[in-house]
């Protein structure tokens, strides 16, 4: 484990969307954090395993279907977003525009947080209805009930994503 | 007590020099004694990086430049600088608070 702060302030994060660009929110706020020496809790629950897990976190999406906020790329009206390829195209787009920004790609980054000495957290129950198990998670992962998360992130800046 | 090379040197109110000009290395040893950081020939090599970075850019490096661009990768980058790498290493460097978030 690397070593943590002196400090006490401490974030946990709750993630439980699974898209492309929602998944970049916890990762940026917990990577920042570390870098100033907050420890971070990171639970992922529900939509948001896909981003601890292996063989979903590398082909994330965007959603074009009832997303108003395409911008600043383009607007894609809700019917159009619905033809096939369109979420594939903005997807696309998204993974350009934050490699230009020099974000890694998610699982990168999430190696990133793990490496900054952020904990990982699959939720258990999710993860027993999505039928994954901890194998299926990134491997410094561990899986954990609400109920230990809340006794984790007790005096904690709670977030969720 | 404080190191009389730092009694000249203008520091904010969170210990980052105001004139990154004003560094030299000597003045780098002195802030890592202040923060109670020894200096090995590790942190030397971020550091370094750090102030060529500063010098070409007039811009401190992100975290993620300094680990793809030099050995230290990301774990070993938080052992070297404990409390926020990001923080210390622009601190001992005399570069300001770094406002990336990457």
């Amino acid at each position: 484990m690397t070593e943590k702060s002196n400090g006490n302030r401490k974030l946990c994060i709750i993630t439980s969307k699974g898209s492309l660009d929602m998944a970049y929110i916890p990762l940026i706020l917990a990577n920042s954090a570390r870098m100033t020496g907050i420890d971070v809790e990171l639970f992922f629950t529900f939509w948001g395993l896909d981003v601890i897990t292996k063989k979903k976190m590398g082909g994330l999406n965007v959603a074009t279907v009832g997303n108003p906020s395409m911008h600043p790329w383009f607007h894609i009206p809700t019917l159009l977003g619905a033809i096939p390829g369109m979420s594939a195209a903005a997807s696309w787009m998204m993974r350009q525009e934050i490699d230009k920004l020099d974000f890694p790609p998610v699982p990168e980054f999430v190696q990133l947080v793990i490496d900054s000495g952020a904990n990982v957290y699959g939720c258990k129950m999710s993860m027993d209805m999505m039928k994954l198990t901890k194998d299926d998670l990134v491997d410094e992962a561990e899986v954990l009930g609400a109920m230990e998360f809340m006794e984790l992130s007790e005096g904690a800046q709670l977030l969720l994503v | 007590m404080t190191n009389p090379i730092l009694e000249n040197v203008e520091f904010d109110d969170d210990g980052f020099m105001i004139d990154p000009n004003a560094w030299t290395a000597e003045i780098g040893e002195a802030i890592a004694a202040r923060e109670e950081l020894p200096l090995t020939d590790r942190h030397w090599v971020v550091i370094n990086f750090a102030r060529q970075e500063f010098d070409a850019n007039d811009e401190a490096p992100t975290l993620r430049r300094i680990t793809k661009t030099t050995d230290v990768d990301t774990k070993e980058l938080y052992k070297l600088f404990p409390g926020g790498p990001a923080k210390k290493a622009a601190m001992v460097a005399g570069l300001g608070k770094p406002t990336g978030c990457i």
